[in-house]
This record gives structure tokens, sequence and C-alpha cells, in this order.
């Protein structure tokens, strides 16, 4: 992503003119691009930990995976002749988050679903050595370097353009991937809220052991979390792809550990926190880099984080544990 | 689901697992093993490798039957929804003490046993150093219940502490190391504070940021730390002032003693330094396990509201454990440093906190014997797969997620406090 002019204190000094205020809109628009996908990867953190209580540390390789799902299939689109952007932006979609998905269910069965019941540590580090594996063995077959697509979606829209310098600046792809993320959002918050899975899903939430009493089969709810956590980060896979146009294995590791830190800001196990999470990390990023300094744009990420939890230990809508004796 | 198959229908429920098994691995083969693009004439085009991905099906069907058959056939039942604690007494305890003094023993031995080999005392140096870290990092996870994924953030501040004042101020070994160890444990102090009032994963989480943070600033603070290129030309350390070298402006350990300088001499010293180290670090832990601010540790972690209501300060126990575990990866920092002569960000990356803490995951938590033996696993393991590199980062999670499964107590599992109170009721 281009940061419009690095590092420039002089900007602070200079009064609040229009150039100043396209540059804020800019940086704005780009947050929040960044933010709506830190937010998808965070849900799937949120969701899993809210259904096990732990932290599924091949999430951010999943998504690293989709991103190479996502190159694959445009090339393969490409080349079968289909010329619509919108036909081949829908089936990589489609491929990818039924394939992302068989990675999700896998992380969970090879994973998770040996480990039930043992300490917690033990998941958390067979989660690290599947995320290991998934950095290398996408290394060893789909090459180390770094793969390149066209821009797929080109064009935008100049906003408050004023004589004499072009103004801020969305591009058709950033519109795409905020529209795409509050459709999802939408229908998955209604998902959740309203449907038979949804309710499955939030009850077994809140006890496990009651919900296989009453005879619900509690892995296959705890499969399909991970399943739809995994297509979340799949659409946000495909829509970095979109973004950046450049996917490399160890994409995985940052943008995880963001997401992480999203789904920590909003407070762990609510998924409007994700959201709001993820966009807050995406614009301290954005404004940090352009105002401040872009070395040091993620130490501001994880300072701002550990500030708000010093404060609200439970992140910003969590809400506060109570502790039973 | 074992449990309920019908004897007869077996064989076809064992066939049925295993074409699931195959159809799973099909789907996640495709887009990793099946296709690849490739740079070419226009861009990046498809390839496709069906003879793999139909090779690694097959492995996958036959691999779950195969699995399934002999689980079946001894019996295995999969240990699903275990009790959360091994029972009490499981490992006996003389036994582990005679197998620590047999390993004691061994440690000293090893470079006589393998005199000449250097490659073996090199690598068995590099076991200890993260024998040292995986004790240290034992005090804050596995006796005080912190889940610290930053460790490796102290281990940092310990060698480039070394590295700035030996090349800056000319600091030797010997002087550098309590300097590095009280300021890791300050850092470690400075980390834990505002984490006090959290738990479980968000702990993890700004543990996680606090070492992505020091290695950042490592990165980026360049008129320091000399920025992704490090330090480099740090001194050895050397014995009692004197240097293990040819040759030196004055007196060498040589020279002294009398005897020919090899360059094995000063691997065989470092061997013995980290090893010296890596015992204090043992003893130091063991007596801190039998004073009250061990014991209060060991109850912070089974129950932080009782602590409270018995008035133990919790802040203090928890800072204490931070401080502990930080200036012990401050001492195995310094060393690191010394031994290699250079340093640069690359070496404290997350991964290596990963690794940390899978070895007291993997060893047992709070078992000093378990950690060795993880150690020895983790950094073995990556050694005997250099002539296939390519591979051995892939074994090693492979590695990792298989002991897990098959012990997820860790190697040596008896997590009981260190003192237990007889008590009438329970007889």
């Amino acid at each position: 992503m281009k940061y419009g002019g690095a590092c420039t204190l002089h900007r602070l000094r200079t009064s609040l003119t229009g150039v100043d205020m396209s540059q804020a809109l800019q940086q704005l628009i780009n947050g929040i691009t960044l933010g709506a996908i830190y937010g998808l990867i965070a849900i799937g953190y949120t969701m899993v930990y809210g259904i096990i209580g732990m932290i599924n540390f091949a999430h951010g390789d999943i998504y690293m995976v989709s991103a190479f799902i996502a190159v694959t299939c445009f090339t393969l689109v490409a080349s079968s002749g289909i010329s619509s952007v919108v036909a081949t932006i829908a089936i990589t979609l489609v491929v990818c988050i039924a394939l992302t998905s068989a990675f999700g269910w896998t992380v969970e069965r090879v994973g998770y679903r040996p480990l039930r019941g043992s300490s917690r540590l033990a998941p958390l580090i067979s989660s690290i050595g599947i995320s290991i594996f998934l950095q290398n063995a996408v290394q060893i077959t789909q090459g180390a370097r770094v793969k390149s697509i066209q821009p797929l979606v080109t064009g935008g829209v100049n906003l408050i353009a004023a004589e004499g310098h072009h103004g801020a600046y969305v591009s058709y792809t950033q519109i795409l991937i905020v529209a795409v993320t509050v459709l999802l959002m939408c229908g998955f918050t209604l998902f959740i809220n309203r449907t038979s899975f949804g309710r499955q899903q939030r009850a077994c939430e809140q006890d496990q052991r009651m919900m296989q009493f009453l005879g619900y089969n509690v892995d296959r709810i705890i499969a399909l979390t991970f399943m739809i956590g995994a297509g979340l980060a799949a659409v946000a896979g495909v829509m970095v792809t979109l973004y950046y146009g450049v996917v490399d294995f160890s994409i995985g590791f940052q943008a995880g550990i963001k997401a992480f830190t999203a789904a920590v800001l909003g407070g762990i196990g609510s998924l409007p926190g994700a959201m709001l999470g993820g966009v807050i990390i995406g614009l301290i990023e954005a404004f940090w880099a352009a105002y401040l300094s872009p070395e040091y744009k993620d130490v501001a990420t994880f300072v701002i984080l550990i500030v708000v939890l010093m404060f609200r230990p439970s992140g910003l809508l969590g809400r506060p544990e109570v502790e039973k004796v | 689901m074992s449990a309920t198959m019908m004897k007869e229908s077996d064989l076809s429920l064992r066939i049925r697992d295993a074409l699931w098994a195959s159809v799973v691995a099909g789907l996640i083969g495709l887009p990793l093993l099946g296709l690849t693009t490739r740079d070419g004439m226009h861009g990046l085009q498809v390839e496709t490798r069906w003879p793999q991905l139909a090779a690694f099906i097959a492995i996958a069907f036959a691999g779950r039957f195969v699995l399934q058959t002999v689980m079946h056939r001894f019996k295995i039942a999969p240990k699903r929804r275990a009790s959360t604690r091994p029972a009490p007494g499981v490992v006996d305890k003389g036994a582990l003490a005679w197998l620590g003094a047999g390993c004691v023993a061994f440690a000293v031995l090893l470079p006589a046993l393998f005199a000449g080999n250097r490659y073996v005392v090199d690598t068995a140096t590099t076991v200890l150093i993260y024998v040292m870290l995986g004790w240290g990092l034992n005090v804050v996870v596995g006796l005080a219940g912190l889940l610290d994924l930053g460790y490796v953030a102290f281990y940092a501040v310990g060698a480039y502490t070394y590295g700035l004042l030996s090349t800056h101020f000319g600091f030797g070994f010997w002087q550098a190391l309590p300097v590095a160890g009280a300021l890791a444990a300050l850092f470690g102090m400075v980390l834990g504070y505002p984490t006090l009032r959290l738990r479980g994963d968000y702990l993890a989480i700004v543990t996680l940021g606090f070492g992505e943070i020091i290695r950042l600033v490592l990165v980026n603070w360049g008129d320091l730390t000399g920025g992704p290129n490090g330090i480099s030309s740090i001194p050895k350390p050397t014995f009692f002032g004197l240097p293990m070298a040819a040759s030196g402006e004055g007196a060498t350990f040589a020279s002294v003693f009398g005897i020919d300088y090899t360059p094995g001499q000063r691997v065989v010293f470092l061997y013995y330094l980290i090893l010296g180290l890596a015992l204090l670090t043992s003893l130091l832990v063991n007596r801190l396990r039998r004073l009250p601010v061990g014991r209060a540790w060991e109850a912070v972690r089974e129950d932080e509201i009782a602590c409270k209501a018995m008035g133990i300060n919790v802040t203090n126990v928890k800072l204490s454990a931070f401080a502990t575990g930080a200036m012990l990866a401050g001492f195995a920092g310094v060393f690191f440093a010394a031994r290699q002569g250079f340093i640069s960000p690359e070496s404290f990356t997350f991964p290596e906190s990963a690794t940390i803490l899978a070895i007291v995951v993997l060893g047992g938590m709070g078992s000093q014997l378990g950690v060795v033996f993880a150690a020895s696993v983790l950094v073995v393991l990556p050694e005997l797969g250099r002539d296939f590199s390519e591979y051995r980062m892939l074994a090693f999670g492979v590695a990792m997620v298989l002991i897990m499964i098959v012990r997820p107590g860790g190697l040596i599992s008896h997590r009981r406090a260190t003192v237990n109170v007889p008590s009438e009721a329970k007889q």
C-alpha cells in the first residue's frame, strides 16, 4: 500500500489546509479497508475462542493459504476464458471458501479434537505446530518467491479533488472490500442470531456439557465453527489478493497477530468487538504510518493494545468476567 | 464412535472412514500439491501435479486405514476427554532423581565421550541454551501459571546488553552477566506490571506484543542496535581473565596451563560454561520452589482468589515470577551473544518464543527433567534433518503436533504441588 508522504513532521506543524484534509481522508479510507480485512480474520479468532476458550494459532496461516488459493484460482479462471470480473471474483470466492473451510476442519480435527479436555496449553502448542507446518508446506509446494497477479479491479473515484492537487482517492477495490465486508457482517450477524445453528453455537459457548446432555453433537458444532472462521478468513484472503496483488508464504503471521490483537482489543468472544477492533487497528496503522513513522506502526498498535487492556482488561466490548469461587 | 461399531461392519466402516480422510486430503492437497503457479510468458501460469496429489490421497487413505486397524486390533481407544490433570504420583520421584543424576553425569562426561567431535559438543551447547531458557520460562509458565508468548524479548535484552556493553564500554563476559540479568529482570517487571489484571489469553497477546515491540525497536533503532545488521565482533568469554586464544598480548588459557592451544578447547570451555550456568539455574529454581515465594507462585497458579483471601500479595508474586524468568533469559542471552560473537534481531523472532514455550509444554509443565528431554528432541531433530533442510521445519511442526497428541501432559507429566498438606478428610 502507498502511504502518501512518509514521516513528515512538518505536516503536523502546518495548519489544517485542504492538503491535510485530503491526506487525512485518504488515510481514513486506507485504514478502514485494512481494518475490514483484519476484522474478517479476527472473527475467526473470536468465534473459536468463544466456543472452546482457546486461541487458534494456525488461523493466520489459514488466511495465507486462502490467499494462495485465490492466486491460483484467479489465474485458472483467467486462462479458461472467462472475462467478466464479477464472475471471476464470485467463482474465486466460492472456491476459496470451500477449500479453506476444509483446512479449518482439518486444523480442528488434527490439532484440537484429540486434545479436548487436556490442559489449556496443549492445543496452543499443537496449533503452533500446525502453523509452522502450513507455512513450510506452502513454501515447499508453492515456492518461496512472492507471487503477484495483475490487478483485476482497476480505477477508482477521486474525492474532494481540489484544484492544484489530487484529493483523496478511493479505488474500486477498496469499495468492494468494504462493501463485501459489511454485507458479510450483516448476513453473519443474522446467521448467528437467527438460525438454528447459530443458536446451537451460542449455546455451546455457554455450556458444552449441557448441550451434550441435550443430545447435540458438540464436536460437530465446534468443527463447523472452525470451518466458518476459516471461510471468513478465506474471504479476507481473496480481498487481500485483490488489494495488494502480491502473496507470499509469510503473510499469515503478521496478519494473524494483527487480527488476534484486534479480537482482543474489541473483547475476545464478541463478534462486533472483533470488527470494531479490526477497524481501530487498521486506522491506527494507516494514520501512524502516514503522520508519525511507518517503521513504528506495529509498535504503536501493540502499545495502544496494552494501554487499552490496562484500563479495560476484557477489551472494549467484552463483558467483564465475573470470578466465582 | 469406535465403541459402538458392530463387529461385522467394522471393515466397511473403517474403509468408509479412510475414504472420508482421503476426500479431505484431496480437498487440502488440491490447492497446495495439485495446483501451483509459475511465472510464465504472460504473468502467472497454472501447473498441475496430479501424480503427487494422487500419491498424497493414497497415503492419506492407507495411513488412516492402517491407523484405524491398528487401534482396533490393539484396542487402543482414543483418549478423549481425559481428566484434566494426571493422577498424582504417576512418576516415581526416586526414579526421576536417579534419571536426573544420570543426565548430569552424562552432560559432564559428554566432551570426553565425544572428544574431537566438535559438532556434537556444539549441538549439546545449543541444547543447553534451550534447557536454560526452558527452565527460566518454566518459572513463569509452569510454576506461576502465566502464559508468556514473548519470552524471547528478555533473551534479546540479555544478548544486546552484553553486545553493547562489550563493544562500547569494553565490559567482559563476567562483568556484563549481572548487569544483563538485572536489566532483563527490570524489563520483566516492566512487562509484568500492565499485565497484572489480565488473565489467560489476554496475557498471551500482550506478552506476544511485548516481544514484537522489543524486536521492532531492535530493528528500527539503527543508531544504537545496528538495526537489521546487528552487532558483530562481540568478545568471547574468558576463563578468569584468561582468553581462549592461540596467542594474545597477555597470558592465554593455553600458555598458563602449559598446554597446546587447539580450537576445540574453546568449544569445550563454552560447553562447560553453559553447563555450569544451567546447573546453577536448576539449583536456583529448585531452591526458590521451596522458599515462600516459590510456594506462592504455585499457589497463585492453582487459585488466585484463594491467595488473595489468604493475604498473599498477588502483585509481588507475579512480578517476582516475571522478573526471575526474565533474569534467567537475560543470562542465557549473554551467553548466546558471547558464543555467537554476532547478534541480530533475526535471532529473536516469535518462532523462537514458540519453540521455548513448546519445550516447556512438551516437557511437562513444571518438570525440570522434562524440559531437558524436550529441548534435546526439539534441537536435535532439526539438526538430524540438515541433509534435507527443506523439510526439517515441516517435520518440526508435525513432531510438535504428534508429541502433543500422544502425550498431552508432556513427556514427564507430574503437575503437583511441591508440598502436600495431609488431610484426614481424604482418608
